[in-house]
């Protein structure tokens, strides 16, 4: 099979990020790493359609002011969510002058437009583009599952969509952290038919991305200090570590999953986090800093996506899986 | 080429406490049928009531406590903690309604409210409705007195 990683070299640099979170995410063990949040879900908003569009905008624009830019200097944006033909994304670049691509990974979208960005950049035609990605709670319930107030009862197994907005603007200036390198994912279903255990059902395509993103560059695992999932949550990270396992690479250490990461275990959330969002304000809010702080110098971030909707699950059908890495080193003076 | 995983993991999908969950649902539901009975009885004593009348008057009664419950936040916390306890009786039927409603309220009254209200329950109705027309025909064919 072909390579599908791409090296950057000194080519794409991460500059200024922008997180937004509601209530939950901020009450997290991560709450003081985001940028902006909100008292409750509908963030001063009257539905939670307006409430996810203006997380997302928050975002964006505090990744841009955090970047000492200004609208004008964005060349391109590229945003997704889970909501129905992208519909959030779509709504909020009305505010913005600035091309813009929508694209759809389900929660694999923040390393997808991430990763796609940053080839932009090192194709040389684009200068600064912005990455982002939402989710919200309530309106991921009301499409994928139930309404919010129903009261039927969850499973051990799923997770709690994470609502907020993660935005970073990629550049081709060179700031202290770099985009090293990318894996694009390749779809991966393990017949798995369980809607409300999508980690589980991630975890072989999580597992296929990181293998070859090792292979294609010839690595080992410790290359980096922290090898971070997107959603796996509690099932799906012990999955990946197993199936890791079997095909010979100890990962236990390294590893960390944003899903876990973000809610602490007193939370309500049963698995732990998904959504866009998850690994979004994650990445752009906690290991971003982890960077700048010197606490790690080089991480992979593996986001994964279930690409699922839910008239193919009442059609029986199973779900296809992706993951998609990129690669973050802190610059050496 | 891709390999079939499916073993890894299912061994690590932890199965759903059976015994703890029918336990629960039993003293829940449980509760709920004395609090109905309880509540029958007592409009039948207040009011000077028929059995029957004294029924549905409880049953509106619980359907609306289940109304107030799903628009206070409440219910479906009560829901994930009681199971089949609070869902197979009227309650369950009443959080379907009311929650969907609830949910359909940013898109209007008409194509949000009317449109989504009976999207869980719409089904439980047109079941009941199949099922009575068929227990109905064999009563009436095999069992007529």
């Amino acid at each position: 099979m072909k390579k599908a990683t791409i090296q950057f070299n000194n080519t794409v640099y991460l500059k200024g990020t922008g997180t937004a979170v509601g209530p939950l995410e901020k009450e997290g063990p991560l709450g003081d790493y985001f940028d902006r949040d909100y008292k409750d879900n509908y963030c001063d908003e009257k539905n939670w359609e307006k409430a996810e569009q203006r997380l997302l905008n928050d975002a964006i624009t505090i990744s841009i002011v955090n970047s000492g830019l200004n609208n004008e200097d964005i060349d391109l944006i590229l945003a997704g969510d889970l909501i129905n033909q992208n519909v959030i994304s779509n709504y909020v670049m009305r505010d913005f002058d600035t091309p813009f691509l929508g694209m759809y990974g389900a929660c694999s979208t923040s390393m997808q437009t991430l990763l796609t960005a940053s080839l932009l950049i090192n194709s040389q035609v684009f200068t600064n583009i912005v990455a982002a990605t939402s989710s919200h709670n309530a309106t991921a319930e009301r499409q994928f599952r139930y309404p919010t107030e129903y009261g039927g009862q969850k499973p051990k197994t799923m997770t709690y969509t994470v609502t907020g907005a993660g935005a970073t603007v990629a550049t081709s200036k060179r700031t202290s952290i770099k985009i090293s390198s990318a894996t694009i994912g390749r779809v991966i279903d393990s017949k798995q038919k369980n809607p409300n255990d999508m980690g589980g059902a991630m975890a072989p395509a999580a597992s296929d991305t990181i293998i070859r993103h090792l292979n294609d560059l010839n690595i080992k695992p410790d290359y980096y200090d922290m090898i971070v999932t997107g959603d796996l949550s509690d099932v799906g990270s012990k999955v990946l570590l197993d199936i890791m396992k079997e095909e010979g690479y100890e990962i236990g250490r390294l590893h960390q999953d944003c899903g876990k990461l973000i809610y602490s275990d007193k939370q309500p959330v049963f698995a732990g986090g998904s959504g866009c969002a998850c690994c979004a304000v994650v990445t752009y809010g906690y290991i971003k800093k982890l960077l700048e702080i010197d606490k790690i110098s080089k991480v992979l971030v593996v986001a994964t996506g279930a690409l699922l909707n839910p008239m193919m699950m009442l059609q029986k059908e199973t779900i296809p899986c992706i993951a998609h890495a990129v690669a973050f080193e802190k610059e050496v003076e | 080429m891709k390999k079939d995983y499916s073993g890894t993991i299912n061994k690590n999908t932890a199965k759903p406490s059976y015994f703890r969950n029918c336990l629960v649902a039993f003293i829940v539901g449980g509760t709920i049928g004395v609090f109905g009975q309880g509540l029958s009885d007592l409009y039948i004593y207040l009011f000077n009531m028929a059995r029957n009348d004294a029924n549905s008057l409880m049953l509106v009664t619980i359907i609306l406590l289940t109304a107030l419950a799903t628009g206070f936040g409440v219910f479906d916390s009560f829901g994930q903690f009681s199971g089949a306890g609070a869902f197979v009786p009227i309650t369950g039927f009443a959080n379907s309604m009311t929650s969907a409603a609830l949910e359909g309220r940013s898109e209007g009254v008409t194509l949000g409210i009317g449109a989504s209200m009976f999207k869980l329950a719409g089904s439980v109705i047109v079941f009941g409705v199949v099922s009575a027309y068929i227990l109905g025909a064999i009563r009436f064919l095999f069992f007529q007195s």
